[in-house]
């Protein structure tokens, strides 16, 4: 049924052209300082690369979290809730420490050919696009199974009652209620994926093997650092923004508000069937569990020796990561509500832009253009932590954006009609529906701000002053002064305290939404 | 006076007209095949669907530009009329207060609702812990509570069984002659049609008649409502 | 609590009390400043004589620091540059952002070093580095390298000194020659890292037989962790020099102070820092001599290009190097 035509509000629409602003301004600064712009053989070779191994990776981290969300999601074991809790875990930690869990276990002297090489069979290799998919994988595969459970959870108890009561196996239940779901779901999942990993920089760089696994991103990063040719770094970073352009409107385009009606809050488990798909969901789960906690847990080991010397300066930096964290969080989480609840009411591709296209800046070219822009009113350095949680704040929307618009969505078409007929408007529908009813993907959703927000080294490298060093910052520092071993602790305390406050937010959704 | 004045509801393929009008007191019900329309000229009527043409008009006002909550009506909807994650007292509160900022006077007001729905006592629950009938009891006293003078009946309660429809109905009545209100139900059975008394309209063809009394409508039912009711 | 944590906020955020003080800003990278690098103790013993208070300004790496002097021009806040090497300070002259800085110095440096506009603070010769209860004898040259079945980390020249050292490296020892030698290490070339930090992680994790890195690394190791086992290869091509260097801003609104820092940074009180702090050989050496392991891996030869040369090759030697390992 036709909804009446509302106009897009005002502050949706004012938030909306900040964000674009905010993509736009810096790279424009930085284009005005360049003249003239060319693209060599070398970006276009870049521009495949970028699209090749970020494609693999989304179509990879997609498809092979649909099992392990679905097992997930029809199965009831001791440890399931730790489990979904845990399994999260991994697309916070800052890609650095990731990398390094991952060759403890991947790597040439990892857990892997260790045993291949009992067994005498030749050694893996890790370095290639296979070690970037799988370090991709790795990051990406955590967010993939939460937002695919979600999807799973938003199907009504009514409709699996009724699959179970037209005596529906699992393959109709698949059929008529899960093909639906991800197919809202999935296209969503997978852009959200794709732009991660076309801007991903540290872990291509890293693992990709040398100079054939060169991005846009590295290739920006060229472009600022080693040529300073500024105008073509703008040039690639326009370049980059608008293949996530093409992206956010193709997967709006296919993406289809799965119909279903809304159910009463029944706690209701899906079927669970039984035969070979037991021994199916327990594989996925296993093959899961090992390849997302084994470099966790190597990471974990790693940190453990150094903790006891940890030098000072450790406290502070972590109490700036922490404020740091908490603030973008608040202002990502309040603004994806908003552009949620105003797309939600009404599809607009603005919205939809600005809520997506902050996640394909360069964070090398924000950050330049947002210091060019600055460094005429104020040393940068003064407005480092305002300039870092501006930024957080923005490319974290995007994250937030996504986990909250499905369920956005359900609400409007579900309980729109009724709120409306009741006048529910403004701050008392925000207070008795929005926020009750959406509680469980708000908290995730600020938590996962709040942890990435907490493991960006962003813009902060760039403004940061002396005494103003965040704990991503530390890290780095006492690696580049051979501090291997305490690195490796600042680093654990960094992901635990990522972790802590991740756990802290979704948990509080959690609890609001019983 | 609800004026369907020269009204036109257009969506896609589909049109609708409707040009006649119903004062305070009228019971209408709404009957036709399905796909008729009864149910979009209920969502123009509450505000949920623009008019291609012509005008809704209450006591002369046309509510074009009024939103849905503050049209003189209350509707209820085939399902989801009540909120989940709020227990009934306050999903009835929200007809008092759409903000729940609600006094010891409204409180008592709702606890007197629910008495007369004969939920006296099942306020603190949640709708998931109601059954149908009881759910439909709920919605009804939200609408005794808001008293606008237009209800609008989107059946909901097709999904009850026939005693428990007729003792629908007849809270229905109960809480018209306590409001004084307009009611439009649409339904598909005579039976509810007779039982609430008053007037039917019948749609097809893409023209809603105007009402005309039931009780004679149906002794004597011109060709198009007879092929609808099909042989007795 | 909420204002505490605000306040508490506010406090990390606001400005430096404005004091009557003099201030001297230097821009440095990173590891200069940080609580390891030498900037703590420079900054407490610069103060000591000049009234002044001195603040570092950290960015990033050497390559990071002309990027952003690039970036700030003459409104630079900066009075000095400290951090460059000598693959970067052509580029950094033609900026005609620097000063000449009048000073006649005596330095240790291995070979001659005579720059108007630049002057050395510290000094390093570039070296693969293996662990020798893994690798007990190393390979003698590139060409050796080359040959063997081992595996090393280098660094990105587009994101990193080392790694833009080592470019030069090859092109100062091989010449034309440079894009064939490059051809013969990729199979050997693990993978390629953004930074010194990450290639030296995945070296200590096991990941590669040797990275590149200083002849001075070992010394680390032997001092901080009494470990004698990290050793540095030394090829008979001769080992690359990286010099270290600082300039003064000609937009300064401190020529006097800056100099004055220019002055002071050749003499005990800083030079004494660098050693164990940017484990790098100090361009003046201290009073009290070097620490131990310094004198312990000492290549017979040393290669430098001039920074003309290196800035007019760098561009050929990244392509040589980008087709060689593309393959």
């Amino acid at each position: 049924m036709a909804s009446r035509a509302r106009p897009l509000n005002l502050p949706a629409t004012a938030l909306a052209a900040l964000l674009l602003a905010l993509v736009a301004a810096p790279l424009a600064a930085v284009a005005l300082r360049g003249a003239g712009l060319s693209f060599g053989s070398a970006d276009w070779a870049a521009v495949r690369f970028t699209l090749l191994q970020a494609t693999l990776s989304a179509l990879l981290s997609t498809l092979l979290a649909i099992p392990v969300a679905r097992a997930l999601a029809r199965r009831r074991f001791p440890g399931r809730g730790a489990l979904i809790v845990l399994m999260g875990a991994p697309f916070l930690l800052p890609a650095v420490v990731a990398v390094l869990g991952l060759l403890a276990i991947f790597g040439r002297t990892g857990l892997l050919n260790a045993g291949l090489q009992t067994l005498g069979l030749p050694a893996i290799s890790i370095y290639g696009l296979q070690g970037v998919l799988l370090a991709h994988v790795f990051l990406n595969l955590p967010l993939a199974v939460r937002m695919i459970l979600q999807g799973w959870l938003t199907i009504p108890a009514e409709r699996i009652r009724l699959a179970q009561s037209l005596g529906f196996g699992p393959a109709e239940i698949s059929h008529h209620l899960e093909r639906p779901m991800l197919r809202e779901v999935l296209p969503g999942v997978a852009l959200v994926i794709l732009i991660i990993c076309l801007t991903s920089f540290a872990v291509v760089l890293t693992l990709g093997g040398g100079p054939r696994a060169t991005t846009i991103e590295l290739a920006i990063y060229q472009a600022v650092r080693f040529d300073f040719d500024l105008s073509r770094a703008a040039g690639l970073a326009g370049l980059q923004v608008a293949i996530c352009a093409v992206a956010a409107l193709a997967a709006w385009a296919i993406v289809r508000p799965a119909a279903f009606g809304a159910g009463l809050d029944r706690a209701t488990a899906l079927p669970a069937p039984g035969g070979w798909r037991c021994g199916a969901d327990a594989l996925a789960l296993s093959a899961a569990t090992l390849f997302l906690l084994l470099p966790l847990l190597a990471v974990v080991l790693r940190g453990l020796p150094g903790l006891t010397d940890l030098p000072a300066s450790v406290l502070p930096a972590a109490g700036r990561s922490i404020l740091v964290a908490l603030a973008s969080a608040t202002l990502a989480t309040v603004a994806a509500l908003t552009l949620a609840l105003a797309a939600a009411a009404r599809p607009s591709a603005l919205v939809e832009g600005a809520a997506t296209l902050p996640l394909a800046t360069s964070g090398l070219v924000l950050g330049t253009g947002l210091f060019l822009i600055v460094q005429p009113f104020t040393p940068p350095m003064t407005v480092a932590l305002p300039v870092t949680i501006l930024v957080n704040t923005a490319l974290t929307l995007p994250y937030l954006y996504r986990i909250l618009l499905p369920e956005t969505r359900a609400l409007q078409v579900d309980y729109g009609r009724l709120a409306d007929s009741l006048s529910m408007s403004g701050w008392p529908r925000l207070r008795w529906l929005v926020l009750p009813r959406l509680a469980r993907p708000i908290g995730f959703g600020a938590g996962v701000a709040a942890a990435l927000s907490m493991g960006d080294l962003g813009v902060i490298t760039l403004f940061a002053g002396e005494r103003q060093a965040t704990l991503p910052l530390v890290v780095q520092q006492l690696t580049g002064a051979y501090r291997i071993e305490a690195a490796a602790s600042a680093a654990l305390i960094l992901v635990t305290l990522s972790f802590a406050l991740f756990w802290a937010c979704d948990a509080g959704g959690r609890r609001a939404a019983a | 006076m609800l004026q369907l004045d020269q009204l036109t509801l257009t969506q896609d393929d589909f049109h609708l007209t409707a040009d006649w009008s119903a004062g305070l007191g009228s019971r209408i019900a709404l009957m036709g095949p399905s796909g008729a329309g009864k149910s979009t000229l209920l969502s123009a009527i509450a505000g949920f669907f623009a008019p291609t043409g012509g005008a809704i008009r209450w006591q002369g006002r046309d509510l074009r530009d009024t939103p849905p909550g503050d049209r003189p009506v209350t509707i209820l909807f085939q399902d989801q009329n009540l909120f989940p994650h709020l227990t009934v007292a306050q999903n009835l509160g929200l007809g008092l207060r759409p903000d729940l900022r609600l006094t010891a006077e409204d409180n008592a007001r709702i606890d007197g609702a629910l008495d007369r729905t004969g939920l006296a006592g099942l306020g603190p629950r949640r709708p998931a812990q109601l059954s149908g009938g009881q759910a439909s009891r709920a919605a009804l006293a939200r609408a005794l509570l808001r008293a606008r003078p237009i209800l609008l009946l989107d059946e909901p309660f097709a999904a009850l069984g026939p005693a428990l429809r007729q003792e629908m109905l007849a809270l229905v009545r109960e809480v018209a002659d306590a409001t004084g209100a307009l009611v439009l139900m649409v339904t598909h059975d005579p039976e509810d049609a007779r039982a609430l008394g008053g007037q039917l309209a019948f749609i097809a063809d893409g023209i809603v008649q105007p009402p005309a009394d039931t009780t004679s409508l149906l002794a004597d039912p011109p060709p198009a409502l007879r092929a609808y009711l099909g042989p007795k | 609590m909420k204002t505490t944590l605000l306040a508490a906020g506010l406090a990390t955020i606001a400005l430096p009390a404005l004091a009557e003080t003099l201030v001297l800003t230097v821009l440095t990278y990173d590891s200069f400043t940080s609580e390891w690098g030498p900037g703590p103790a420079v900054e407490a013993a610069f103060e000591a004589t000049c009234a002044c208070d001195l603040q570092f300004v950290p960015a990033g790496d050497g390559a990071a620091l002309l990027a952003r002097i690039q970036l700030e021009g003459a409104a630079s806040e900066a009075d000095i540059v400290l951090g460059l090497d000598t693959s970067l300070t052509a580029a950094a002259a033609a900026t005609g952002l620097f000063a000449p800085h009048g000073i006649t110095a005596t330095t240790a440096l291995p070979v001659a070093f005579e720059d108007p506009l630049f002057l050395p603070f510290d000094w390093g010769w570039f070296a693969f580095v293996h662990d020798r209860t893994r690798l007990a004898e190393a390979p003698k040259s590139f060409e050796a390298l080359a040959a063997s079945d081992l595996k090393i980390v280098i660094q990105d020249p587009r994101s990193s000194t080392p790694g833009l050292g080592l470019l030069l490296w090859v092109k100062a020892a091989y010449g034309d020659r440079a894009a064939e030698v490059w051809a013969a290490l990729a199979d050997n070339i693990v993978t390629v890292t953004p930074g010194w930090s990450e290639a030296y992680g995945l070296f200590l994790e096991g990941e590669a037989d040797m990275v590149l890195s200083y002849t001075t690394s070992p010394a680390y190791h032997l001092i901080v962790e009494s470990d004698d086992n990290k050793a540095a290869a030394l090829f008979d091509e001769g080992q690359y020099l990286q010099i270290e260097v600082a300039g003064k801003l000609a937009a300064t609104d401190q020529p006097a102070l800056a100099d004055q820092f220019l002055a002071f940074m050749l003499t005990d009180a800083f030079q004494a820092a660098i050693p164990q702090t940017n484990w790098m050989y100090p361009a003046v050496t201290p009073a009290a001599g070097l620490p131990e392991g310094f004198d312990t891996f000492r290549p017979a030869k040393s290669l430098l290009l001039s920074p003309e040369e290196a800035q007019a090759v760098r561009d050929v030697a990244l392509a040589e190097w980008q087709a060689a390992l593309a393959r």
